[in-house]
């Protein structure tokens, strides 16, 4: 065994760049994963002039992907003007997926064993894979098996009607048969968040999207797309008053106590976004910027099958972690980008580290990690604003983040992203 | 847009039947390819003037076959004609009927390039009689051209040689296939300053250009024409138009920049990007424009303003912004418009536009070539574009066909030929002039 070790080097966001999202069944309804990620990847290669290179790795995922995007995204990097020498991998994390497709890339970085790479993800529920039933798909699989004229028969005969039924992947939990949003729904009330408060949080969104449209803040993050420039779902002219108006969405079975809305969750939303990371001198060599560094990250997951905990609660528990690895405590960051599945995830994200009992019992923490400054979250809006396609989520928010802090100048900033399963995967970057 | 009718009277029983009703037939015109030859075949120098044995000697370094006496019976590639030492309207005879005399020799696509002194108000009348004269017979032999063939002038400011660095360099450009829809127009060299490119299939090897409004049409072939001639470009447009605008980036290896150029900072961004990511900022192509045509009697203040804005004051704005930086050799091009020299109906905001550009690029030039830069316009004429593509048929045919002595619209690339030229260190003594890419019509945006 050789004993020589390696030295961990800081990896560096350099840039990112998404097409807009855009809401499902809409302006993407006819454009694939692999059209929206390749589309991503141009805006970003010629952003940082990066045709004709070999990039250490490209890793980026969908959540929802047909079998036949198997390989979606070396298929895509072919697609483009990287070299066709650029190694590429699918990672699938659910939401977590575009965050732990950038993480584990910074990782590779930090070892040297990569300098370059781009992360990111790519969703579309307009183009989802329909499956055939597992009744159809069983007589299919014994027909292909069968030798003889007999077998053959024999496997046939099973076929029944019923199974031309299709299969459409749905949002449920396979494990609790519930929506996430009904799964929100018991959290959001368990942490008694009122209805005013998500509408707020909803509102606060479209417009701190807006106005970052507004300041051109986008202008180098975001590459038009299929004749969309700016995300469908943003609505710059949204008030409290329109928002109380919704009827709620989720939790239905809650009655009058019920708070969550169209307007204060997440669309279903088509997009792709990604990231171009390096070492400090892989961006020198190529006169690159060098916005922030991707110092750590990580993952936690919960039991939400049993109760013990709620469906999108892990990031609470994976930021404990993370700032106690950092020594850093909750309070020690300019920015917060926490992704808005529902507002009422951040906003009992929020709470649960404000509460001593939640931080004392589930954290295991001495104090609560307290409250944060409000005005530092989600500064240039986040997923209640801009959508949600699923993968795509982590590299607009790393992309933002690293742009803001980078504008900065100082700081750092936290990320965190709930996913289904009861998983979540935080983040933190530096500014520089 | 490809001209339909120019492919059918070119070729085939189309060409037959166009020949024999005496249909117009616009010729295929001969455009530059890398390492095509500078001419169609032997160039015929005529003219006494003193300069006339080391232009010989430059033009047979430049690999062409060059004859002094119009004898012969071969076909020729190009005439030159060195009228810059007359000094009477008299003594345009000679080389006039001398060139006359060789005109049905000249091979389809072929040149003639005339060298000759700006007639002044503190001329002699005769000196001034016959450099103003030589104004109007090349303009109409540039009328009697066929075959693609072009005429064109080079006018050398007093005591600037036919071998001045810029003089060479502009006969170079007039020869080759790089000003194919350049005819009836005039170059004018004012002073000493440039230098001739290693290889002239590379003149802009090392340098960093930005062209603005690079999506499509014009700005796309601006762009990828710099490239081809060795240039690092930077592609700018409006965020709104960034996906074709990363399609160019990727075209041609450079970096896409999506900015609004009205922008009050637009400038100082166009200068970030090129020194932090490329390390300098050589060449300025001013292209983003837009049109928003009405009858004046009909227009609003949308329309004429927006037109202003992005058009010339966003140009203003920026050069304030470049001049400021004092970037050394910053060599601009803008884009002006035969509109804003001739007038069109429907475009008086445009025209007002693009009129201020040939205006700003004459009151700039001492500024820019202070930092050792310069900075000039190119008119073009009728562009085959997406743009040009929407006037109905029957209009742009006769716009295409009729007016232009070249009897067809040019492309996109022919007003980037031009732009390349002008952006080279070769074209330094070339300052706060435009030139008019338009196959000598008077139509067109």
């Amino acid at each position: 065994m050789s004993d020589q070790t390696q030295a961990i080097r800081p990896a560096v966001i350099i840039g990112g760049n998404r097409i807009p999202f855009a809401r499902s069944n809409g302006a993407y309804s006819k454009a694939s994963n692999q059209d929206m990620l390749t589309a991503a990847l141009d805006g970003l290669i010629a952003r940082f002039g990066l045709q004709g290179q070999r990039l250490g790795a490209v890793s980026a995922g969908a959540v929802l992907k047909h079998s036949k995007d198997f390989n979606l995204v070396r298929e895509s990097v072919l697609g483009t003007s990287l070299s066709a020498r650029t190694p590429a991998y699918d990672v699938q994390m659910a939401c977590a997926t575009g965050m732990e497709a950038i993480g584990s890339l910074a990782n590779k970085i930090k070892l040297g064993q990569i300098d370059s790479g781009i992360g990111g993800g790519v969703d579309t529920t307009s183009d989802a894979p329909i499956a055939v039933s597992e009744g159809l798909r069983a007589v299919l699989m014994d027909l292909s098996r069968a030798r003889t004229t007999g077998a053959k028969l024999k496997a046939v005969s099973r076929f029944r009607p019923r199974d031309l039924a299709p299969n459409a992947p749905g949002t449920g939990e396979p494990r609790t048969g519930l929506s996430m949003g009904d799964h929100q729904a018991i959290t959001t009330k368990a942490w008694n968040i009122s209805r005013t408060a998500q509408d707020e949080l909803a509102l606060a969104s479209h417009k701190n999207l807006a106005a970052a449209y507004e300041r051109n803040f986008f202008d180098d993050l975001i590459t038009p797309f299929a004749g969309v420039s700016k995300d469908t779902n943003m609505r710059a002219d949204s008030s409290l008053e329109k928002l109380a108006t919704l009827k709620p969405a989720f939790g239905k079975n809650l009655g009058a106590e019920a708070t969550m809305t169209a307007g204060n969750s997440t669309p279903l939303t088509d997009g792709a976004s990604v990231v171009l990371l390096g070492s400090e001198d892989y961006a020198r060599e190529h006169d690159l910027p060098m916005l922030a560094n991707f110092v750590d990250f990580e993952a936690a997951a919960v039991d939400f099958v049993h109760g013990a905990e709620g469906l999108l609660m892990a990031p609470t528990y994976a930021v404990a972690r993370i700032l106690e690895r950092n020594n850093l405590s909750l309070q020690d960051f300019d920015f917060y980008e926490i992704h808005e599945a529902f507002a009422g995830t951040v906003l009992a994200t929020l709470a649960a580290w404000e509460d001593a009992e939640f931080c004392k019992n589930k954290l295991g923490l001495d104090a609560p990690l307290g409250a944060i400054d409000r005005s530092r979250l989600n500064v240039n809006g986040s997923s209640l604003a801009a959508g949600h396609p699923f993968a795509a989520t982590g590299g607009r928010i790393v992309a933002s983040l690293a742009k803001m802090l980078h504008e900065k100048g100082s700081g750092r900033g936290l990320i965190s992203v709930c996913a289904a399963g009861g998983q979540g995967v935080v983040a933190i970057l530096e500014a520089r | 847009m490809a001209d339909k009718y120019l492919e059918l009277v070119n070729s085939g029983f189309t060409k037959k039947l166009a020949k024999s009703l005496g249909a117009p037939r616009p010729a295929i015109l001969r455009r530059y390819a890398p390492g095509a030859p500078l001419l169609p075949g032997p160039l015929l120098l005529l003219g006494n003037s003193s300069a006339a044995q080391d232009l010989a000697d430059t033009l047979l370094g430049w690999g062409l076959d060059v004859r002094r006496h119009a004898s012969g019976e071969s076909q020729l590639g190009g005439i030159i004609l060195l009228l810059d030492e007359l000094a009477d309207p008299a003594e345009l005879s000679e080389p006039m009927l001398a060139a006359g005399a060789a005109l049905r020799r000249l091979a389809p696509g072929g040149r003639v390039v005339s060298f000759s002194r700006p007639a002044l108000d503190t001329d002699a009348p005769a000196v001034a009689a016959v450099r103003q004269g030589i104004d109007g017979t090349m303009r109409s032999l540039g009328r009697e051209m066929r075959g693609g063939a072009t005429a064109n002038g080079i006018v050398l400011a007093e005591g600037i040689s036919v071998t001045a660095p810029s003089a060479l360099a502009a006969l170079h450009f007039l020869l080759s296939g790089r000003s194919a829809y350049v005819d009836g127009q005039f170059i004018a060299v004012d002073s000493v300053d440039g230098t001739l490119p290693e290889s002239f299939d590379k003149p802009l090897a090392g340098k960093v250009a930005v062209v603005t409004g690079a999506a499509r049409g014009i700005g796309a072939a601006i762009a990828q024409t710099l490239h081809r001639d060795g240039a690092t470009v930077v592609v700018v447009d409006v965020p709104a138009a960034g996906d074709a605008l990363a399609r160019v980036a990727n075209r041609v290896s450079g970096t896409a920049l999506q900015l609004d150029v009205t922008r009050a900072d637009a400038g100082e961004k166009i200068i970030e990007h090129a020194r932090s990511r490329h390390g300098a900022l050589d060449i300025v192509i001013h292209n983003a424009g837009i049109t928003r045509d009405k009858l004046l009697a009909n227009m609003d203040a949308v329309r004429w303003d927006s037109v202003i804005a992005v058009n010339i004051s966003s140009q203003l704005a920026m050069n304030e912004a470049f001049l400021a930086a004092k970037l050394p050799g910053l060599r601009i091009v803008s884009l002006a418009s035969t509109s804003g020299i001739a007038g069109n109906r429907g475009q008086t905001n445009y025209a007002a536009s693009k009129g201020g550009v040939i205006g700003m690029v004459r009151a700039s030039a001492a500024a820019f070539a202070a930092n050792g830069g310069g900075i000039n316009a190119v008119a073009p004429g009728f562009i085959e574009t997406d743009m040009t593509a929407k006037i109905p048929l029957a209009t742009r045919a006769v716009a295409r066909m009729l007016m232009p002595s070249l009897m067809q619209g040019g492309l996109p690339l022919d007003v980037a030929e031009a732009i390349g030229f002008l952006a080279s260190d070769a074209a330094a003594g070339i300052n706060g002039r435009t030139l008019r890419v338009c196959g000598q019509s008077l139509v067109g945006a």
